[in-house]
């Protein structure tokens, strides 16, 4: 027997969000074990001890790419939660205020679009000392701009609507507007687009990291593992890159499918299909 | 109280073509029901939405006893929707929109017939006669003066349509309401108005 599509999207969505926790908490505990060196181990291939290898410092692989994944969720959390919040207050603005506040606000955001992401982020992590907050900082502040477009975009459709505008002369005031017509329209595309900021933050995380403008090299960022293990691929130390950027691509691919079987869950136009 | 529309002019933001409205001029009374009828596309939902304070006109002025309509708060001159589907929030069960600006008249309830089985569901789940009976309801406050009828009986079947016209016209007698109905239909407008203004009437006479 199926179950109707609607509960096992519903299922999907628990389990991914189940495996996201579980990885971040997991991380958090193997932060010890995972810069801990043993000399007496260094650089074994995959083995049923260690699943992943160890490294040339005899760390477990394993603990490390699992610390660094629960790190990429740290920045990542932050940062989609940063942005939405950035993308909402200045998209709903921008167009319930309109005039020169529309202006500006769109002005900035093609300003912010127009430069290449990876050269502001890497700018601003430098600007804010590097490190956790300085890659935060740098992908928050670069990632709102679709956003904000979309929920700008949105609210202009919403406002030109009869019953907004009947709403309105029947004397509601805006706090109410905002509440109870704005913001249960806005809900599906917004929380939409913050879960679908994870990726992003999370590969621009990595990848500023590994050009080495991110977080330091003591810690077991998944960036930092893969530019260390560009030293020893060469030596046919496979399972130093391979285990650890494949866990980046799942982890990356299991929040697009949230991100999507979100769309789908609370779409009206999806949820029939 | 009085509704007066002064030489209005109006165009649509980004639209190429000259004004949807020039020259409009009318005037509305408390207490009169004033009929209007013109061919499709003359403006006459533009019109009703100028007057009830949805649009600002770029020329001529809306006047409510020599006052321009209050920018916030309850307006005293409303427009019912021509599409009833489209004038409430369809992520909201109808107890919301019908009482989200305040207390709704139980007596209205009972004369339009809305059962309260219906506010417990979302706009989608009833039909088209059944949402215009609680937007009429909703829009009956006490602050009511000028009532703006767009087609507002023209998705009804006529015994429904007969009812609801009943119910307004004795509302508009007892609270000396004005209304401006605006149809298509003759009968309907011979039946419900005290004058009949066709769009000759209202609209100025275009300069050679």
């Amino acid at each position: 027997m199926r179950g109707n599509r609607r509960k096992t999207t519903l299922l999907l969505l628990i389990f991914a969000a189940g495996v996201l926790c579980a990885l971040s908490l997991t991380g958090e505990l193997l932060a010890e074990t995972a810069s801990a060196a043993d000399f007496s181990r260094k650089n074994l291939p995959p083995c049923p001890a260690c699943p992943f290898g160890t490294d040339w410092m005899g760390r477990d692989m394993l603990a490390r790419t699992l610390a660094g994944l629960s790190l990429s969720l740290r920045v990542g959390a932050l940062t989609a939660a940063a942005s939405g919040a950035v993308a909402l207050v200045l998209g709903t603005a921008a167009a319930a205020l309109g005039g020169w506040a529309d202006a500006l606000i769109s002005w900035v955001i093609d300003l912010v679009m127009g430069v290449p992401h990876i050269l502001l982020i890497i700018l601003i992590s430098l600007a804010c000392g590097r490190g956790f907050w300085g890659v935060t900082a740098g992908v928050a502040l670069t990632h709102w701009t679709s956003l904000a477009r979309l929920v700008r975009g949105e609210v202009l459709q919403l406002k030109e609507t009869p019953w907004l505008r009947m709403s309105r002369r029947l004397g509601v005031s805006r706090s109410a507007l905002l509440r109870n017509h704005l913001l249960p329209h806005l809900l599906p595309q917004f929380l939409t687009g913050v879960i679908l900021q994870f990726p992003h933050a999370i590969l621009h995380e990595a990848s500023v990291t590994f050009l080495g403008f991110g977080l330091p090299p003591e810690q077991p960022a998944t960036g930092i593992i893969l530019e260390e293990s560009m030293a020893y691929l060469t030596t046919g130390r496979w399972w130093l890159a391979l285990f650890p950027g494949l866990s980046l691509v799942l982890l990356v691919v299991l929040f697009a499918l949230i991100g999507e079987r979100l769309r789908l869950l609370l779409s009206p136009a999806a949820a029939q299909e | 109280m009085t509704l007066e529309a002064k030489n209005l002019t109006f165009r649509y933001p980004r639209q190429k073509a000259g004004p949807v409205l020039e020259g409009i001029s009318l005037t509305l009374r408390a207490g009169e029901r004033v009929g209007l009828s013109a061919p499709s596309g003359r403006g006459k939902t533009t019109l009703c939405r100028l007057l009830a304070g949805w649009e600002t006109p770029q020329g001529g002025q809306v006047l409510l006893d020599g006052a321009p309509l209050p920018r916030r708060g309850f307006c005293p001159v409303q427009l019912l929707w021509q599409h009833p589907e489209e004038a409430v929030d369809p992520l909201l069960r109808l107890k919301t929109t019908l009482y989200e600006a305040g207390p709704v008249d139980r007596s209205a309830l009972d004369g339009l017939g809305v059962r309260d089985s219906w506010l417990e569901r979302y706009p989608s789940e009833l039909s088209g006669g059944e949402l215009q009976r609680i937007c009429v309801a909703r829009t009956l406050r006490p602050e009511l003066k000028i009532l703006l009828c767009d087609e507002a009986s023209a998705m009804l079947d006529l015994v429904t349509q007969a009812r609801l016209w009943r119910f307004l016209l004795d509302q508009a007698e007892a609270r000396q309401l004005g209304l401006l109905v605006v149809s298509h239909d003759a009968a309907l407008l011979e039946r419900v108005c005290t004058r009949v203004l066709t769009w000759e009437d209202i609209a100025a006479p275009r300069r050679a």
